[in-house]
């Protein structure tokens, strides 16, 4: 993915070159690059001064970075308890039917990006599946089948255009 | 968003004393018409997510075209949340104070029109109460709000949580301005130790307790010493503090302010969840316009005292809701629990003597400092003072943030102000303490909602998320659930936590396939028992606990798994199979169209078959039946 | 010197001291694993888990993190603690049973059979993190770290590839108490950017 407006090296001279600012780099990164490459991390960890190590084990051990470009979209399915009681495992189970993709991977041809996240704190909706920030309250099968179908349908619009240009 | 500076409404003004602040707060008060119509839409996380952004749209451009007169234009303000998330989107139109639900963007005209135009209500808006029917056309006078006592919520939904200028005028620092001008940092603590506020993250760890350990911890160790607010709510079900920080963000940090004074800390920490975009985004501008008032930063109401913080966004780690992960994370490290046995009033951030409360306890602080620890204590019962509050979810008919003070019975909560469950049964259990509480069964639901009541039935308070459960939801299911996760949210530093919670899982796993024997059952209880005494940290030694109250309440129900083969809540998959009854299924194919499994069949207009053998038992057919004709055995 | 009593027996210890240190220092016998005097220690084993006992109150703590005070006492073989040993061996001899070391070490607490099924036959690595900290604490390089988390957790160099930062002192394999990283070593060691002469040198 190509950064969105943002060199590295602005996002390296956001922060002082102290190793607290180790997580505000990473999340930095991947906010504007979607995923963080060794170089990125190369780069953040030598400039505040830690380990390699350090950086690699922070971006494995937190849930939100990821090491690989992630899909065009992202699709989060909530499985906070309520969630849960609502069915939300079986979303995840038919999504990943659906999108032939486990929860935590990303389609072959880099459209989407299968996630579960523990809780997004908006259980009177539940089951709630989150798709590129925006809420799907009270999601069903069918409903997020013709969500993902609108957004196909668009990205299929795109394409064309694109071909065309 | 709008940006930092248009999100400001007033010129900053550098408060210089309390005075001051004072005759800020009269001049706003003053500069407003309180007959002027205002239309007050719910921004909270649940009312957006239903589209309360788009009604709010619908409004400003309904307005535009209206020719209405300056003079009675009706302002537009967006708030916290509510609470009563089950409604939303919620519309209120002051000054009558006509509380509106389910407010689509297509209702707005008729609003315009009728209400404001006309003055008269959108009958077909209102709540209508379900055991009386009669329409309720103010917010107070529903059951759910007219049950609570909403002190620590009192503003939410009220003020719009950007504009510095609406808290101060509804009274935000206040308190601070009290603190710093008319009591000693020493008299700040014990009044904090005479409210009784127990720490509303857990454990229930008295704060002034703690506030004081850290006093004596700066007299053997110097400064500086840290106050951090734990804004990494995690447990499931759990919205409390993301309600806080979202819809009354000064709050926080007025109580963090005044922490700093009474420790003679310099600078704070935010550490706030990732999950919570919002809140982060409402707690800067926060942050940024106190800064602007001269409420924080340097020379504080310029009383000599200076104090700063910053916002720690988490990464997505529920372990960092431990006190100690929490600091290593601020330190920029994988979230591990320290091995140590020291206090972190001794031993915290950096090492140092630091004070970690969570969001509500921070929130608590000024009401306490402002009306008193008398008032407080008076509040409650004798060892939980003061009120709770609760996010109510799962099945129940309302939805939403409750708060009430502590002692209230859980049949108060459920029944009274949540409306009790939808199939009008009563409830299975109460889930609280997230992962690491228990379920508390019906037979136990006039046990009193406070710290020790819940830890006397094996549960506990947690952060304070409530989750109904039905006769549809399994116990066996509930406890896989939570493990799983715990185990996709353990650190894996230490092993009871990171072999055991996955074997206490894999012998549930049986169960919930009909595997297992008595035996299993002692073999989880003294695992269970081997993983409270062994694990590192309180993510560990309190995983078990759903586990074990779910045993030591629903024991039959476990059995019924491996002696009848039986899930008496028909959710474990193996033990269930789905048919269609043939009265009931009229044929019209939806079900067989949405199988994934291409295993039900049968003619348009003729009842379907499922092929059980086939069958994944996924639940779409059952989702998607409009005629209630599939069912589970 | 601080005074306190382990198992009924008077034990003398300097302050600064943990419980485990003292209790090795009288030939007492606690069991760890994590456990190293050349590095930190890092309580992630919880084998060495004693009882601390004042009347009817009672606490299960790590020894190895523990420090001493005047007059505790200290229990090693309480029921509690046998609870915690058992249970911590038994799912030991499933997550590593191609350790000989922890074999032996179950046996000696009389954990030979395990109800747990193994999920990987050929595994010997519990993840006691002992490699990592000598690499950063002793050797001072940081070629390898634990990384990821729960379940998930491993040892490893980043991005699973070859590090050029080992510089093959075998101070992680020497100090391994389960025989694990000799296999582990040939997958994180690279080419050397710095030499064991150099790093003698500093």
């Amino acid at each position: 993915m190509e950064p969105q407006g943002v060199q590295i090296d602005e996002i390296m001279e956001r922060y002082p070159d102290k190793p607290e600012y180790l997580i505000f780099l990473l999340q930095d990164i991947q906010a504007s690059y979607g995923y963080i490459s060794a170089q990125a991390m190369q780069l953040a960890c030598d400039r505040i001064g830690v380990p390699l190590t350090q950086g690699y084990s922070v971006a494995t051990f937190y849930q939100s970075f990821r090491l690989d470009p992630s899909g065009e979209h992202e699709i989060r399915v909530c499985l906070g308890t309520a969630c849960h009681l609502k069915g939300g495992q079986r979303l995840v189970e038919d999504l990943e039917r659906r999108l032939n993709v486990e929860a935590g991977g990303t389609t072959e041809d880099l459209r989407f990006t299968l996630n579960t996240v523990n809780c997004v704190g908006a259980c009177a909706l539940a089951p709630v599946v989150v798709v590129d920030n925006e809420y799907q309250p009270n999601a069903t099968s069918k409903k997020l089948e013709k969500y993902l179908k609108t957004i196909d349908a668009l990205a299929g619009v795109e394409a064309k255009e694109g071909a065309h240009a | 968003m709008p940006n930092l500076s248009t999100a400001l409404k007033m010129d900053p003004w550098r408060l210089q004393s309390g005075e001051e602040l004072n005759r800020l707060r009269a001049q706003i008060i003053a500069g407003r018409d309180p007959q002027r119509p205002e239309i007050i839409i719910c921004h909270g996380t649940g009312c957006l997510a239903n589209g309360s952004d788009k009604v709010a749209k619908a409004f400003r451009a309904a307005l535009e075209g209206k020719g209405i007169q300056a003079k009675v234009m009706p302002g537009i303000k967006t708030t916290g949340c509510h609470g009563f998330c089950s409604r939303g989107p919620l519309v209120i139109i002051r000054p009558q104070g006509l509380f509106y639900q389910r407010v689509k963007p297509k209702d707005v005209e008729e609003i315009v029109d009728h209400t404001l135009v006309h003055g008269k209500a959108v009958e077909r808006l209102l709540y209508k109460d379900p055991s009386s029917g009669d329409l309720i056309f103010n917010e107070g006078e529903i059951p759910f709000y007219k049950l609570q006592q909403r002190i620590v919520l009192h503003n939410i939904g009220k003020i719009d949580p950007t504009d510095i200028t609406d808290t101060i005028a509804a009274g935000g620092y206040q308190a601070l301005a009290k603190a710093l001008t008319t009591m000693t940092p020493e008299q700040v603590v014990a009044e904090m130790e005479k409210s009784g506020l127990r720490g509303r993250g857990g454990a229930g760890f008295p704060t002034g307790r703690k506030w004081r350990s850290a006093l004596q911890a700066i007299k053997k160790k110097g400064r500086p010493v840290y106050v951090v607010v734990n804004g990494d709510e995690g447990d499931p079900g759990a919205f409390m503090d993301r309600t806080i920080m979202e819809g009354d963000p000064h709050a926080v940090l007025e109580g963090l302010i005044i922490g700093a004074y009474a420790l003679g800390a310099a600078q704070g920490y935010l550490y706030v969840r990732a999950e919570y975009p919002l809140a982060i985004r409402h707690l800067e501008i926060a942050m940024h316009q106190a800064r602007e008032y001269g409420l924080l930063g340097e020379n504080i109401l310029n009383s000599g005292f200076s104090f700063d913080a910053r916002i720690n966004r988490g990464a997505g780690a529920f372990v960092c809701g431990e006190s100690t992960a929490l600091f290593t994370s601020i330190e920029g490290k994988p979230g591990n629990p320290r091995p140590k046995y020291v206090r972190s009033v001794e031993e915290g951030l950096w090492g140092r003597p630091t004070v970690l409360n969570n969001v509500e306890t921070w929130a608590n602080v000024p009401l306490i400092i402002e009306r008193g620890a008398d008032w407080y204590a008076g509040l409650g019962v004798p060892h939980s003072t003061g009120t709770k509050v609760f996010s109510l979810v799962g099945k129940v008919n309302n939805v939403g943030l409750v708060e009430v003070p502590m002692g209230v019975s859980m049949a108060h909560i459920v029944e009274q102000i949540g409306g009790g469950v939808p199939d009008g049964k009563p409830f299975k259990a109460v889930q609280t303490g997230g992962p690491s509480g228990g379920c508390i069964p019906y037979s136990l639901k006039d046990t009193p909602v406070d710290f020790d009541s819940l830890t006397a039935a094996g549960s506990m308070m947690g952060s304070g998320a409530m989750i109904v459960m039905d006769h549809t939801d399994c116990v066996v299911d509930v406890g896989r659930y939570f493990l799983r996760f715990l185990e996709e949210e353990s650190c894996g530093k230490c092993l009871p936590c990171r072999l055991g919670l996955t074997r206490l899982r894999e012998i549930l796993d049986n169960f919930s396939q009909g595997v297992g024997s008595e035996k299993d059952i002692e073999d989880l209880t003294s695992l269970s028992q081997a993983i409270q005494d062994g694990a590192l940290c309180a993510l560990g030694s309190s995983a078990p606990n759903p586990v074990l109250t779910t045993i030591r309440y629903f024991r039959e129900e476990y059995l019924a798994h491996v002696q009848e083969h039986k899930c008496p809540a028909g959710v474990c998959k193996d033990l269930i199979t789905y048919g269609i009854d043939p009265e009931r299924c009229t044929g019209c194919m939806n079900c067989a169209r949405q199988c994934p499994a291409q295993c039900i069949t049968g003619k348009k207009k003729t009842a379907h078959v499922i092929d059980t053998h086939k069958c994944l038992r996924c639940g779409i057919c059952k989702e998607t039946c409009k005629f209630d004709a599939v069912f589970i055995s | 010197m601080i005074t306190f009593k382990i198992d009924g027996q008077q034990v003398k210890a300097r302050p600064g001291w943990t419980v485990l240190e003292t209790a090795r220092e009288h030939g007492i016998e606690i069991p760890t694993l994590c456990f190293h005097p050349a590095v930190s220690a890092s309580g992630a084993c919880r084998l060495c888990m004693v009882e601390l006992r004042e009347g009817t109150w009672s606490k299960l703590v790590a020894s190895c993190i523990y420090p001493v005070a005047e007059g505790l006492q200290v229990h090693t073989d309480t029921e509690r603690v046998r609870n915690v040993r058992r249970w911590v061996l038994e799912m030991l001899l499933a997550a590593c049973p191609a350790s000989p070391e922890i074999a032996a070490l179950a046996a000696k607490y009389d954990v030979v059979r395990t109800r747990f099924t193994s999920h990987d036959p050929d595994q010997t690595c519990m993840v006691c993190g002992l490699c990592a900290r000598v690499c950063d604490e002793v050797v001072g390089l940081s070629a390898i770290a634990i990384v990821d988390r729960g379940v998930h957790k491993r040892v490893g160099a980043p991005f699973a590839k070859p590090t050029d930062i080992c510089v093959a002192c075998g101070s992680c394999v020497t100090v391994c108490p389960t025989g694990a990283m000799q296999a582990i070593f040939d997958s994180v060691r690279g080419e050397p950017t710095t030499a064991l002469t150099q790093l003698a040198a500093q």
